[in-house]
């Protein structure tokens, strides 16, 4: 029987030291074994990394950032697919995605099917509102405050211990021991990601995740749990292993159950010494360690193309543990040539 | 007033100053305009050119050639004879 | 032989990292009409900077709002907010579409007098209500909302003087999870303070306490936050219920409602996270249907959106004055509007945009107004197009608050025009002149001549 060969479009194709999903989710696109694919990678900076690598993208197209506005957004996909006849879409970072739902209707007018989360889902689930999650379906969480301005900073004492996370509605979380590193950190995140930025206890133990994929009936197609060996100084993994923790997998079906949950997910979850699971937040789309999944034997982002083309999915029983990922950096050598023609004309 | 040895512009507006590693993009006229300046070219050679073959007025477009002029100094694109 | 159309020659630096707007085919967006009037004529003829008002956009603003709601729950009034943007023939414009009016001073009740609003269809909000204040509106049977202890003792004291039975609500503060709590104003719920008010009015017996009235902050775009609102109000409601056998008549839930306007520090664009008026009827009207309010005793809700409802009919037109390089190499564009005309610069990045296309290229560019001061700035660093002096520019979304808290700073407030259904346009506040100010100042005897 002759594969289908789908023209997919992904984001995050900035595999730095702070990586996006984009290039292990083409390369678990490209070892699929329903289906052949052409990829289309979509970048927003003219040096993310995914643009200059072999065998990963087919096609690069520059888009604009999502600050700019959606139209702005649609207005290049549509261009993009006018060019490339794409099937599926893919987005990869947290700060594209509300966008990215809120045009569902767009995409489709396209032809460019797509699996997310629905909006409801999104936003319960935002950084700033997981006390409210973490009632609502009955999971812990640790106290997390919303700060607006840094006069707010000064009242935390009432509520906190030293040392707290400082977080940003998108990204980064650092820690602080005091109220000085607070207001340092409430700067530089609010003047890159806006506010709120969000102050939560630091729950002292072992940080584990889960990566997941619902299919928006409440059943867990995919779900493996992972330990981080090796962790950078910005909180990212740089060596993990997958564990055969039934009570993680547990949490991540009964949360799938219970919201719904459509896509792809990482659950955040710190042990603690007590052996109680907090969980500290819920990334709404594949994380970048997917490529550790597939090799387990789950590969999350084929099982995520066949939801999107509305095929029945068999969810996966098993996978193996023990296996390990090892991140390492390379340097790729690259021409100015390709650096102008990307810049110039926006595409590669 | 003349273009720092090396600087390479592309076809396509692209500049690349290898003396500091920067890149530069231009929109056609200003490419047009380098170009004239890189053969050494005079401001009213210049002036006489653009304002043969675009619709703009003396005033304006002076303005605005020292203005590019002053941003190709400000990148160090330009130096001083 | 025909000219090529000319475009000022840029060179910008290609940063690492950063997207360049180049090759993106992104085309510049313009504002050439308003509701197919000519942006050129209106400036030929009203002069420049001038502000716009478009009665079909307001119309069509309201119709929206409305029937969002009414198609959810059966008793629906809508306020018009006068601080919002007070200028008479605007104020009409919503009067005329069956709006009464919401106002928080004494100015703005003569205004709304004047504007024929009759008193049973005002409602008085605000801190600031002097004696002589509530006499005139208890003697025209208006809703006055309640703020604190002693306005509500003043009220109490003032109808022994009175045979008119002062109509009341007050207002609440409450935690809904929206940051900054507003608890400056009215009283508040979790601590029993509303409660208490409560008590203290009906045990009176002086006064009507017609309804109960909330305001949870500004820009909210979690409707959720007003269905938590609504909830508490229903509580206090049924409590009324229960001790002293009242029905109160209507539930006011403010305003707030956000506008597609992006405020600075956002990090997407206004238009895209706004939420739509169908998104707050849902929370409000799903949370007023599940109270527990009999049947026949369901209250009127009462909207009191401002910013909302007028800020998409708002336009602000202007004229570039010159182009200017920054010590830094930074391009800078000095428009004549500045932030004595265009106060919401202060706290949204206002979309800034061109009348006519001369150029798709575009600068990163900072966008100064015309006073010497040197907070006068509309855009700090926007991506703009290539303008020459004298090229116009038109600002969206300014119906809201620039109309009333401008500032006379050096110069004058200029014309404030309104585009009429039938597309005329009609001068509703004359720029001021010389003589505006003259006709204020008194110069003291000794220092004449």
């Amino acid at each position: 029987m002759n594969k289908p060969k789908y023209t997919i479009a992904v984001t995050g194709l900035n595999n730095t030291d702070n990586p996006g999903p984009g290039v292990p989710v083409i390369r678990a696109l490209r070892s699929a074994k329903s289906f052949d694919v052409r990829i289309i990678g979509l970048v927003y900076e003219n040096l993310e990394p995914g643009i200059y690598m072999e065998n990963v993208a087919d096609k690069v197209y520059q888009i604009p950032y999502p600050s700019v506005g959606s139209e702005a957004l649609l207005n290049r996909i549509e261009y993009i697919n006018s060019i490339e006849n794409i099937d599926f879409l893919i987005p990869n970072f947290d700060a594209e995605l509300f966008t990215f739902i809120t045009s569902q209707a767009k995409l489709e007018s396209l032809n460019i099917k797509s699996f997310l989360p629905t909006k409801l889902q999104f936003e319960e689930r935002e950084k700033e509102k997981l006390v409210e999650f973490g009632e609502k379906y009955n999971i812990k969480v640790p106290k997390s405050k919303s700060l607006t301005s840094v006069n707010d900073i000064s009242k935390l004492r009432d509520d906190f211990d030293y040392p707290v996370l400082v977080k940003g509605k998108f990204y980064d979380a650092y820690i602080a021991y005091n109220s000085e590193q607070v207001i340092g950190h409430f700067n530089k995140i609010s003047s890159k990601w806006g506010l709120p930025v969000i102050i939560q206890e630091f729950i002292k133990g072992t940080e584990v995740n889960v990566i997941a994929l619902g299919d928006g009936r409440g059943n867990t197609i995919a779900a493996v749990p992972m330990r981080k060996q090796y962790i950078t100084d910005k909180g990212k993994a740089w060596g993990g292993i997958t564990l055969g923790d039934e009570t993680m997998l547990d949490i991540t079906c009964k949360l799938i159950k219970n919201t719904k949950w459509r896509g792809g997910m990482e659950l955040e979850l710190i042990k603690n010494n007590e052996g109680d699971y907090y969980l500290i937040e819920i990334n709404p789309r594949i994380p970048a360690w997917v490529y550790l999944a597939v090799e387990a034997g789950q590969n999350i982002p084929e099982a995520l193309i066949k939801l999107a083309n509305d095929e029945d999915v068999p969810p996966f029983t098993k996978y193996d543990i023990g296996k390990m990922f090892v991140r390492y950096s390379y340097d790729l050598i690259a021409d100015i040539s390709q650096f102008e023609k990307l810049s110039i004309t926006g595409e590669l | 007033m003349k273009l720092k040895k090396n600087i390479a512009i592309s076809e396509t507006g692209f500049v690349f100053d290898p003396n500091s590693g920067d890149s530069y993009s231009l929109n056609s006229i200003g490419k047009e305009i380098l170009e004239l300046v890189k053969l050494g070219k005079s401001k009213s050679d210049i002036s006489f050119h653009i304002l043969n073959k675009y619709d703009a007025d003396e005033f304006t477009f002076e303005r605005n050639y020292d203005d590019f002029i002053d941003m190709l100094k400000h990148h160090k694109i330009l130096e001083n004879e | 032989m025909t000219k090529l159309r000319y475009e000022r020659p840029i060179i910008s630096k290609i940063n690492a990292g950063v997207p360049d707007k180049f090759g993106m085919k992104t085309s510049v967006e313009t504002l050439n009409q308003i509701d197919t009037v000519p942006v050129k004529d209106i400036l030929e003829q009203y002069g420049s900077p001038v502000f716009v008002v478009s009665e079909p956009t307001i119309r069509k603003t309201y119709e929206e709002a409305t029937s969002a709601f009414t198609s959810r729950y059966p008793k629906v009034q809508f306020a018009w907010s006068y601080k919002t943007n007070y200028i008479d023939a605007v104020c009409r414009a919503f009067h005329k579409l069956g709006s009464w009016a919401e106002v928080v001073s004494g100015f703005e009740y003569q205004k709304a007098l004047n504007n024929g609003v009759s008193g049973n269809e005002i409602i008085f909000n605000g801190p600031d209500k002097s004696d002589e204040d509530l006499k005139l509106a208890i003697e025209n049977l208006s809703l006055i909302h309640i703020d604190h202890f002693d306005e509500l003792y003043t009220i109490l004291k003032l109808a022994e003087t009175t045979d008119k039975r002062p109509k009341v609500a007050i207002r609440v503060n409450m935690n809904t999870g929206i940051y900054p709590q507003w608890d400056r104003f009215g009283f508040n719920y979790e601590n029993g303070e509303a409660w208490q008010a409560l008590n203290r009015l009906m045990y009176s017996e002086k006064v009507d306490v017609v309804g109960l009235h909330t305001h949870i902050g500004t820009y909210i775009t979690t409707p959720n936050a007003y269905s938590v609102a609504i909830s508490k109000l229903a509580e206090l409601a049924t409590s009324l219920k229960k001790k002293f056998n009242h029905a109160i008549q209507y539930i006011d839930i403010g305003g707030g409602f956000a506008s597609k306007n992006t405020l600075k520090g956002a990090y997407l664009p206004g238009k895209d996270t706004c939420p739509t008026f169908d998104a707050y009827a849902d929370a409000i009207t799903g949370a007023l249907m599940s109270a527990n309010f009999a049947p026949n005793e369901l209250p009127t809700l009462i909207i009191e959106s401002g910013r909302a409802l007028i800020d998409d009919a708002g336009y602000l037109l202007g004229t570039v004055l010159a182009n200017k390089r920054l010590a830094d190499g930074r391009r800078s564009t000095i428009l004549d509007i500045g932030v004595n005309n265009l106060f919401t610069s202060f706290w949204y990045e206002h979309e800034v945009l061109p009348v006519e296309t001369t150029t798709q290229q575009t600068e990163d560019t900072t966008l100064y107004g015309p006073l010497c001061m040197n907070i006068d700035v509309v855009r700090a660093a926007v991506q703009f197009p290539l303008l020459q002096k004298g090229d116009k520019v038109a600002i969206r979304r300014v119906g809201a608050y620039n109309m009333t808290q401008w500032m006379q700073f050096i110069t004058f407030r200029p014309n404030v025009i309104m585009i009429d259904e039938e597309h005329n346009t009609h001068i509703i506040r004359k720029a001021e002149t010389n003589a505006t100010f003259e006709a204020q100042e008194v110069i003291p005897e000794y220092l004449k001549s």
